[in-house]
């Protein structure tokens, strides 16, 4: 159990009180109309699941019941930032490639290498 | 005032109103007759049966001077705030949205005068007094009561009087709040009355929890 941070109750909360719902930042194809049907089976059915940084949205489900994003380490499941919808994040892989997430990555390599 | 078809839910008062506690009450109430006579309960929970809820939702600056002008409270715009005055209450539950506790009886009239003072701006205000009740823990270890059944942090320092949360409760949710030093408010889904109940009674066994049960208006069992 965890704690995460809601950007509208503005305080750490159960983790229990939270869902995540998936990829954040998807961007609907401006013109449906016009979209290769590729384009369009992406937007709809293809997410992104990268080892490290990731964006998502939460539903603070049992609290305000406001989604937001929250952008964490999917190996060590450190959460870098959550922010309101309709923000972007400070994060990049730049800035947390120098940080915790990159000892991470060592210790799977190492292990990998051990196995 | 905007086009919206609203009546009285609240019968007329010669027809027996059952609360969503009624049978439990009756059934599984623990009187306080074991209890302590000088230091009473350590836990005594009570339900306050029938009061009017309204959940009011729009921006602040909207809701502010209607709210102040109509319930007479000030809107909490802080997050998690609560503010009580005079057996009526205002307690924040999202950026955009408030739930307003009435004495018995008053929540039509003001729902009528709030759409009234709101006019053409976008808001809306729906009466949910059917589906919901309160019920209070009080006495010494009311929190220790809370403490087996949440994972929020119920300690006085970080739960000050003021405070109103919305949290998992048990296998539910409820609006767990605290109005006065005395008391713990939790504002409770009619479906998941009994429940709650028969959890509360089961959590306070160890303390010795009693039953007390203020109607407003049946006295009918009594």
């Amino acid at each position: 159990m965890f704690y995460i941070h809601c950007p509208y109750c503005a305080e750490q909360r159960s983790e229990e009180e939270f869902h995540c719902m998936g990829q954040a930042h998807i961007q609907r194809p401006e013109n449906p109309e016009a979209a290769s049907d590729r384009e369009w089976g992406e937007y709809l059915f293809f997410r992104d699941n990268p080892r490290g940084l990731h964006q998502e949205m939460w539903v603070h489900a049992a609290g305000c019941r406001k989604f937001f994003n929250v952008a964490r380490n999917t190996v060590s499941y450190e959460i870098f930032e959550t922010y309101r919808m309709g923000e972007q994040t400070s994060v990049t892989a730049g800035t947390t490639a120098h940080g915790r997430e990159g000892q991470v990555e060592q210790v799977h390599k190492v292990r990998r290498v051990r196995a | 005032m905007s086009n919206v078809a609203i009546f009285e839910q609240r019968a007329a008062d010669t027809i027996a109103a059952e609360s969503p506690l009624h049978y439990s009450l009756h059934r599984h109430a623990v009187s306080a007759q074991g209890a302590d006579p000088k230091e009473g309960s350590a836990v005594a929970m009570d339900e306050r049966a029938f009061l009017g809820h309204l959940i009011v939702r729009g921006t602040a600056g909207v809701l502010r001077a209607a709210i102040k002008q109509v319930v007479g409270i000030a809107l909490p715009e802080t997050a998690c705030g609560l503010n009580v005055e005079g057996g009526k209450s205002i307690q924040w539950l999202s950026p955009d949205e408030w739930l307003v506790i009435l004495p018995p009886g008053e929540e039509f009239a003001t729902e009528n005068a709030l759409r009234q003072a709101l006019g053409d701006n976008a808001y809306a205000v729906v009466n949910v007094s059917g589906g919901q009740t309160v019920l209070t823990l009080s006495g010494p270890s009311a929190h220790e009561v809370l403490m087996k059944s949440t994972p929020c942090d119920v300690h006085p320092h970080a739960f000050p009087v003021g405070r109103g949360v919305s949290t998992v409760f048990a296998k539910t949710t409820v609006l767990l709040r605290r109005p006065d030093a005395k008391h713990w408010e939790l504002v409770i889904r009619r479906s998941f009355a009994d429940y709650l109940y028969r959890w509360l009674l089961d959590a306070g066994e160890e303390y010795g929890i009693t039953t007390k049960h203020t109607e407003n208006k049946d006295n009918n069992n009594e």
